[in-house]
């Protein structure tokens, strides 16, 4: 039948010897295991491991100035091994670690519960109670001896050198079920990063958790360390992180923004480094910490004016009249008009038939002091120019060509600062106009008038207060920006190159230094906006807005100064704050005065009062979802 | 083709059914047994692994039964289809697979998860069954040759690229299969020498005085291998006792000048190794037999081989490719890794001494000690429980499977039914020589399943259609002829 040019007899005894000699070999190393070798024995009868976690101490933050901003502190967690608890004295150890009975009952039915606590065995340490302070620790020491089964294992806490920047750094928490999900490096107990740098940096901050085993005996005490430590391993230290923040001037805004809501940022044009970000109403980074976290989460997660809100980078809002800068840009490099175009104005839009209005002003205006007097019709007529304009064909091919220009100045999608949650905002393209001006028969209609709110930052234009400012940045830098971030160093290790690389606009620099000169006209010119902001030995360039929303108008400036070399852009939002000029004009100019100067001048003493005393009644709705 | 009414029941294997009945119950208990907490009581209990199990259990006599119901025939037929259903369902698994403990070879579908890796051992089984039992087929022809390697080597690749390396390696159990059916013993035996030589040059590492331990080692090995298929196809038998007191005499020679002179060792044993190779080319002329020749090409290829182990693996190799391999040989041992987990293990094992702890009683297993202890590493808890008489008992069991299985084989009257009967044996045996190898410390940390022990519903099913297929092969072979 077949044809075997080989002796398939023997080839299936190879085989079976193969099979035999492997059962052979392991049932010797069996018997070596198991009956002649007494160690592997006396191992699991007389002693077990305890595997002890050791954790790295979190990286500490300093500011620009090299102040320390937050650092840690020591604090103890209780462990408890749920099958060595025998005996246990319930009242005596709820007095111990300060909790009630029935908190007690509570805390072992969590621990227990499977489906929260997946990793739950009753031979392995659970966390039972976290963060004791060092006074509750001292007193819980003495007793611990009675109560079998529970341990202390060192860990640290956050400890915050003032009660500012709570936005800035965020806060740590415990790990809920869906981050251990993420990451299997976080176990139930370990602390991560929720907001701000803490979430932004957590990979750099946690550093990496090390190992300890232990030898017990059959009593829990601890023998010493298993094979000399050799299995150990070392924690390693979080790395520490030099923000680009100036705590000084951080304080400083903070407090001018008492009891109003909206945000200050400050950036140096140059590095894209964030001098200040001040989210207003805020709370003390403090009150996050420790055993009172849960309490004082809960109360500010309900306040319905959201102080755990981020503003300066999670809110959005229409820019209003500080979007205009963004347009003349666009309108100059797409040649739609010159520097020297001028167009009426009758208090409001000639064409809109006075829509959108105007205040009192010199008219025809030329750019720049269009600019500078924030003419509400010089805007829509260059926007009708460019959309109308024969070279593109259709308004469609405009507007997604003006979209272009918005994105490559930083609009519509997050810039990538270093912080979580960025939002986006909103710049509507051609898709967005036809699908939203569909008539009944499904066909798209809509015209240069039907968008003409745009041109001043309004309708549905939504901007983040960092992206007004990004916008200061490149004016000031002249066409470019570099990502704004507010991680100025990580120990040993290079920053992300998004953050040491410029961006440019592709706008011509001489256009940029056209808009400059407006924004200087707004400061000193004739019939200038935000004549408030007017330093009289710094040259302050700006730009008010006041944007209309279901509330009262917000209150908005943008600037930078000095004209000539600028070390500072600037830009403040105070919702429902009325006019630019009203809050964030003296505000953005007292900040200016504190970064360049160090302090403030005695004549400007007052500004500050006024500041610091007044109160804006603000909508809780005005934060847009984009 | 016969379609004459058979009763399956009466032709039915039952030596293999009964080891079969009797491995997968134990697996549920020890199962049980590992995951075993206070607070867990029932062990049909359906949010327990030892519940979940007993679905399994239960969905896989379902499975078995309906396949002895299968005219015996239809697998050879549908052989290919199924070959080609498996790889395109690992294709598509690459492509869609959620990313699990670093693996993406999970196929999500509801709430079942199936590994399609597991599967493709019984297809690709059935695939080459097909293909060789074909008449006058010729193992050694190139273009067969080329064949078997490319249907064997394209679930590998493809559970490969799904960072399941344990599952590819099983494949590596066709080539005893290939082996049965004509392939050079040369082939098997350079194959082990080559995996033997990387294992031993990559994990010993170490300095003994100016001798790099892992290469002499190998050298060592080389040169016994001489020696061994010298004898075997000796002509004068004067011939290799001079050379073997040359050798030994030279040895200990070395050894002594190298207590007060140190020299690396190395040198002696790559000398002997030229020496040897000359002395051999030199009965090649004086006899004519090939023989000779073929000892020193495996002498060079040897060699050249360890060097360029060295090579590959400090210059090519990127250094996490480096770390994995090292962790795997259990030379980088970190507390979560490889050399902590296998300490573990023996301990729990060695823990349970003649008679075990009891059922239940296992202290070692259950505190979390042993990772993976109710999946690869299952065995622990049977040496810890049940001692020595229980390992030894899962032992004789598969040992008696698989060599019942090789007979079985055997007895078959067709070429696709031997072959398909050899495939199991082999895949089990290699499960087996891994899994159990590992957690008694011997084998290198992989991760793969103790056959019909080990938690899971892919490998539980995939395992039962492999060995049921083969039933109900056997129990109609003598139908045709």
């Amino acid at each position: 039948m077949e044809r075997k040019n080989f002796d398939t007899e023997s080839r299936k005894n190879v085989l079976i010897c193969i099979v035999c000699i492997v059962v052979v070999i392991y049932l010797i190393q069996l018997f070596r295991l198991q009956i002649i070798d007494p160690d592997y024995k006396d191992w699991a009868d007389s002693n077990a491991f305890l595997k002890q976690t050791r954790f790295p101490s979190r990286g500490v933050m300093y500011d620009r100035n090299g102040k320390l901003m937050v650092y840690n502190q020591p604090s103890y967690d209780v462990m408890v091994v749920v099958r060595e608890v025998q005996s246990l004295d319930t009242a005596a150890f709820c007095k111990a670690v300060g909790i009630t009975q029935a908190k007690f009952r509570h805390r072992m039915a969590e621990i227990k519960n499977r489906w929260n606590n997946p990793g739950y065995s009753s031979y392995t340490p659970q966390v039972f109670l976290t963060q004791l302070g060092n006074k509750e620790y001292g007193i819980l020491q003495e007793s611990l001896y009675k109560f079998h089964g529970f341990y202390i294992q060192n860990r640290t806490a956050r400890e915050y050198s003032s009660p500012y920047a709570a936005h800035v750094v965020g806060y740590v928490a415990e790990a809920d079920k869906k981050n251990i999900a993420e990451d299997p490096y976080y176990k139930r107990g370990d602390y991560i990063g929720k907001t701000g740098v803490e979430k932004s940096y957590e990979p750099y901050l946690r550093g990496e958790k090390g190992v300890e085993i232990l030898l017990r005996d059959a009593h829990g005490r601890i023998k010493g360390k298993y094979e000399d430590g050799i299995y150990d391993v070392d924690p390693v230290s979080g790395k520490d992180l030099t923000l680009s923040i100036d705590m000084d001037l951080q304080a400083y805004g903070e407090e001018l923004m008492k009891n109003k809501s909206g945000s200050i940022l400050m950036i140096e044009p140059k590095t894209g480094e964030i001098l200040c970000m001040v989210s207003s109403p805020t709370y003390d980074p403090a009150s996050l910490v420790g055993r009172q976290f849960g309490e004082a989460f809960s109360v500010l997660a309900q306040d319905p004016y959201k102080p755990l809100l981020n503003r300066a980078m999670n809110g959005t809002y229409p820019p209003g009249s500080t979007f205009k800068p963004a347009q003349a840009l666009t309108f100059l490099q797409e040649n739609i008009i010159q520097p020297s175009t001028s167009y009426s104005c009758a208090h409001g839009w000639p064409l809109g038939n006075g829509h959108p209005g105007c205040h009192d002003h010199a008219v025809p205006l030329s750019l720049i002091p269009a600019i500078g007097n924030s003419c509400n019709s010089y805007f829509p007529y260059g926007l009708k120019a460019m959309m109308e304009n024969k070279k593109y064909g259709s308004i469609q091919v405009a507007v997604d060509k003006w979209r272009d220009y918005m994105v490559a100045q930083g609009f519509g999608y997050p810039l990538g600062v270093d912080m979580p949650g960025e939002k986006r905002g909103m710049i509507p393209n051609s898709q967005y106009y036809n699908t939203a001006y569909k008539d009944r028969n499904g066909i798209s209609r809509w015209n240069a008038f039907t968008i003409i709110s745009i041109a001043i930052g309004q309708g549905e234009i939504l901007l983040s207060p960092v992206q007004i400012c990004n916008l200061a940045v490149t004016i000031a830098n002249r066409g470019y920006f570099n990502t704004p971030h507010i991680v100025k160093e990580i120990k040993d290790t290079p920053l992300d190159t998004l953050y040491t690389r410029a961006r440019y606009t592709g706008i011509d620099p001489s256009h940029y230094e056209t808009i400059a000169a407006g924004m200087r006209w707004a400061v000193n010119g004739p019939g200038g906006t935000c004549h408030g902001a007017n330093i009289p030995d710094i040259a302050v360039c700006g730009k008010t807005g006041t944007a209309q929303n279901s509330g009262r108008d917000h209150s908005i400036f943008m600037g930078f100064a000095p004209y000539e070399d600028p070390q500072v852009s600037v830009m403040v939002f105070v919702e429902n704050g009325g006019f630019g000029a009203y809050f964030a004009v003296p505000i953005g100019r007292l900040m200016i005065e504190k970064y360049l100067k160090g302090e403030i001048p005695p004549a400007d003493k007052w500004i500050e009062n006024n500041m610091k005393n007044a109160s804006v009644p603000f909508n809780r709705n005005v934060i847009q979802k984009n | 083709m016969s379609y004459r009414k058979i009763n399956i029941w009466t032709r039915l294997d039952w030596t293999t059914l009964i080891i079969y009945f009797v491995l997968i119950i134990a697996g549920w208990f020890s199962i049980y047994a590992a995951t075993y907490d206070l607070e867990n009581k029932s062990m049909v209990d359906l949010s327990g692994r030892a519940g979940m199990q007993m679905i399994w259990i239960l969905t896989s006599l379902a499975i078995g039964f309906s396949l002895l119901m299968i005219e015996s025939n239809w697998y050879e037929i549908f052989a290919s289809w199924i070959y080609l259903i498996i790889i395109i369902l690992l294709v598509i698994t690459i492509f869609v697979a959620p990313d699990i403990k670093g693996s993406r070879s999970w196929l999500v579908m509801g709430p079942v998860r199936l590994q399609p890796a597991e599967f493709a051992k019984f297809a690709t089984a059935l695939m080459i069954a097909k293909v060789m039992s074909v008449y006058k087929f010729d193992i050694m022809n190139f273009r067969n040759m080329t064949l078997m390697l490319g249907l064997i080597g394209l679930p590998i690749v493809l559970i490969l690229l799904q960072k399941e390396t344990g599952s590819a390696l099983v494949f590596m159990a066709f080539f005893f299969v290939l082996y049965r059916e004509g392939m050079p013993g040369g082939i098997l035996f350079a194959g082990f020498a080559a995996v033997l030589f990387f294992v031993l040059a990559i994990r010993f590492d170490t300095m003994w005085g100016l001798t790099p331990v892992g290469h002499f080692l190998v050298l060592s090995i080389i040169v016994l291998c001489i020696f061994g298929l010298l004898y075997s196809s000796r002509k004068r038998n004067e011939n290799v006792k001079f050379l073997l007191y040359a050798c030994l005499g030279v040895i200990a020679l070395a050894g002594i000048v190298s207590l007060f002179v140190p020299f690396n060792l190395v040198w002696v044993a790559l000398g002997f190794i030229m020496v040897a190779s000359g002395y051999l080319f030199f009965l090649f002329f004086k006899y004519r037999t090939t023989a000779y020749l073929w000892i020193v090409v495996f002498a060079v290829l040897s060699v050249g081989f360890l060097y360029s182990i060295d090579y590959v693996f400090d210059r090519v190799l990127e250094p996490h490719q480096k770390i994995r391999i090292e962790v795997a040989l259990g030379i980088v041992d970190d507390p979560s890794g490889a050399g902590y987990n296998v300490n573990q293990s023996k301990i729990a094992i060695g823990s349970g001494g003649f008679f075990g702890k009891g059922y239940l009683n296992g202290t070692q297993t259950k505190l979390k000690y042993v990772p993976e202890q109710d999946t690869d590493f299952i065995f622990c808890t049977i040496g810890e429980e049940r001692g020595f008489i229980g390992t030894i008992t899962v032992l004789i069991l598969f040992a008696v499977l698989i060599l019942h299985l090789i007979l079985m084989a055997e007895r078959q009257h067709s070429a696709f039914n031997r072959i398909y009967g050899y495939a199991v044996a082999c895949i089990l045996f290699f499960h087996f020589l891994v899994n159990i190898g590992m957690v008694i410390g011997i084998m290198p940390v992989i991760g793969i399943p103790l056959p019909f022990f080990s938690y899971g519903g892919s490998s539980l099913w995939a395992f039962t259609i492999l060995l049921f297929i083969f039933l109900r092969l056997d129990a109609s072979r003598s139908d045709r002829l």
